[in-house]
């Protein structure tokens, strides 16, 4: 994705929600596809486009203290087939996969013996995978599951665009970081009580019209 | 390349042009086979092994000699050089994800002595896999498959026409695109697509239970959840979704066409119709 600094990114950079607000979301859709699927853990894998890994964005139950922030190759393995052929699918009995994230599960003491995963899709991208791991041996998989678990995906794939937009926004601040007076502007009037913040407004529209805008 | 595939029909020798028929020539079309009164599944596939069909397995590749599979036909891995040109290579890699093992097992189940072959579209690079996608349904249905199985989809707009083109081009050629359909509500390529069958999942434990859909896109439901497939390390597991259920139309569609060569991927899809378990009920 190119991305230049741009003024309107600038603006939002200001007023977005931060990234700390959206990693919240993504935890509490992953606790509740967690607990409405009574399953042992639950995480969302993002896609890293530049260096073509899936990493841990959200991580709830089994192994929440130590995946966070791992990253493993995308092209490969369950979570690689889901995020390339844009289809979710389910798996009894993992543990006999050789190839599935066997370093994360070694790395953590946790082999999942069953998995959920429905890919994270946003118009015409892929944007990550969300996985529901070991549900309760009794509860014979069933269509319903299914559906439920596209909603989840569905959900959590509005979530991740806003995680990704709001750090494309705040991206713009870094670097020579010229536009964040842009940023800063927009955020303080955003702040401002009601007879300011009009007079703020006024401000900056008399500005926009002396720059002809 | 030859255009005769195990149907034994050769689309080079049809002399008249597709789009119109002299008087004279009538004959000249008549089809063989006779149709029964009653289309069955008895007279569909009755005591069919698939033998003399070939099917394609467009997906993460297969594991070779995989003790519920045996061998396969051929084995193909397509990447794409720096100067967008596409290479079909011998795959060594086998399977990298365990699910094109998984299709091949379950039309090897159903349809034990049909020919499979593999074509790997995934694991090479993850971006440009729409790309891989596309080169690879090209090569595929260049090589004249009978059916070839694509548990797979694309949401890149992009590529929806030229994947509408390469399937009407399957279509023309006698091979039919047997495409899992999405369960999730995005827009993606090629189930949708009229010239394909498309497959979405029921629960009942027949393999051989399929449901015809009147109310399209999807077009018909095989067996997708619960199903014990084979999977990496000669092993195997219980697996649930779409791209289960395709390769047991994929089968289903190998077993009816190693019995009746003839038919054109239109009357395929009639007798899929006809015998049903909704509509024939599977007599």
């Amino acid at each position: 994705m190119t991305e230049k600094p741009d003024l309107r990114a600038a603006v939002a950079a200001g007023v977005v929600g931060s990234e700390e607000s959206f990693r919240a979301l993504l935890a509490a859709i992953v606790e509740v596809a967690r607990s409405i699927f009574g399953a042992k853990a639950s995480s969302i894998l993002l896609l890293d486009e530049e260096t073509e890994e899936l990493v841990f964005e959200a991580v709830v139950g089994e192994g929440e203290d130590t995946l966070l922030g791992t990253r493993f190759p995308a092209g490969k393995g369950i979570a690689g087939w889901v995020l390339a052929t844009r289809t979710p699918l389910v798996i009894e009995d993992v543990q006999q996969d050789p190839r599935f994230a066997k370093e994360v599960a070694e790395d953590t003491g946790y082999v999942p013996s069953g998995l959920m995963a429905a890919p994270l899709l946003h118009e015409e991208l892929a944007l990550g995978v969300l996985s529901v791991l070991d549900r309760p041996e009794q509860s014979l998989f069933s269509l319903k599951e299914m559906e439920l678990l596209g909603l989840f995906a569905n959900q959590a794939s509005i979530a991740v665009d806003l995680l990704l937009k709001a750090r494309r926004a705040n991206r713009v601040l870094d670097g020579d970081g010229e536009l964040q007076v842009v940023a800063r502007l927009a955020a303080a009037i955003d702040a401002l009580e009601d007879e300011k913040r009009a007079s703020g407004m006024k401000l900056l529209n008399d500005l926009a019209g002396a720059f002809g805008a | 390349m030859s255009d005769v595939t195990a149907h034994g029909w050769d689309a080079s020798e049809a002399a008249l042009p597709a789009w119109s028929l002299p008087k004279d020539a009538v004959d000249r079309i008549a089809l063989p086979g006779d149709w029964p009164e009653h289309v069955t599944r008895d007279w569909a596939l009755g005591g069919s092994t698939g033998k003399g069909a070939r099917v394609c397995i467009l997906d993460s590749g297969v594991e070779a000699g995989h003790p519920l599979i045996g061998d396969l036909e051929s084995a193909v891995a397509i990447s794409i050089g720096e100067n967008d040109e596409v290479f079909a290579e011998e795959d060594t890699e086998g399977d990298v994800s365990g699910h094109g093992t998984a299709c091949a097992g379950i039309v090897r189940a159903l349809a034990p002595e049909c020919s499979i072959s593999s074509v790997r579209v995934l694991g090479s690079t993850f971006t440009g896999s729409g790309a891989v996608l596309l080169a690879g349904l090209r090569y595929a249905v260049e090589q004249g498959f009978d059916v070839i199985n694509m548990s797979l989809s694309t949401t890149k707009k992009p590529f929806a026409g030229i994947l509408h083109e390469l399937a009407d081009s399957a279509y023309f050629k006698r091979t039919v695109l047997v495409a899992s359909a999405h369960n999730m509500p995005v827009e993606s390529y090629p189930w949708r697509f009229s010239s394909v069958i498309s497959v979405g999942s029921h629960e009942e434990d027949d393999p051989l239970a399929f449901f015809y859909n009147p109310n399209p896109p999807v077009e018909f439901f095989g067996r997708g959840v619960n199903v014990e497939v084979p999977w990496l390390g000669a092993r195997s597991l219980k697996v649930s979704g779409n791209s289960f259920a395709t390769p047991h139309l994929s089968a289903i569609c190998a077993l009816i066409l190693a019995k009746h060569p003839e038919l054109t991927p239109f009357q395929l899809k009639s007798v899929l119709y006809l015998t049903a378990t909704n509509v024939g009920g599977g007599k």
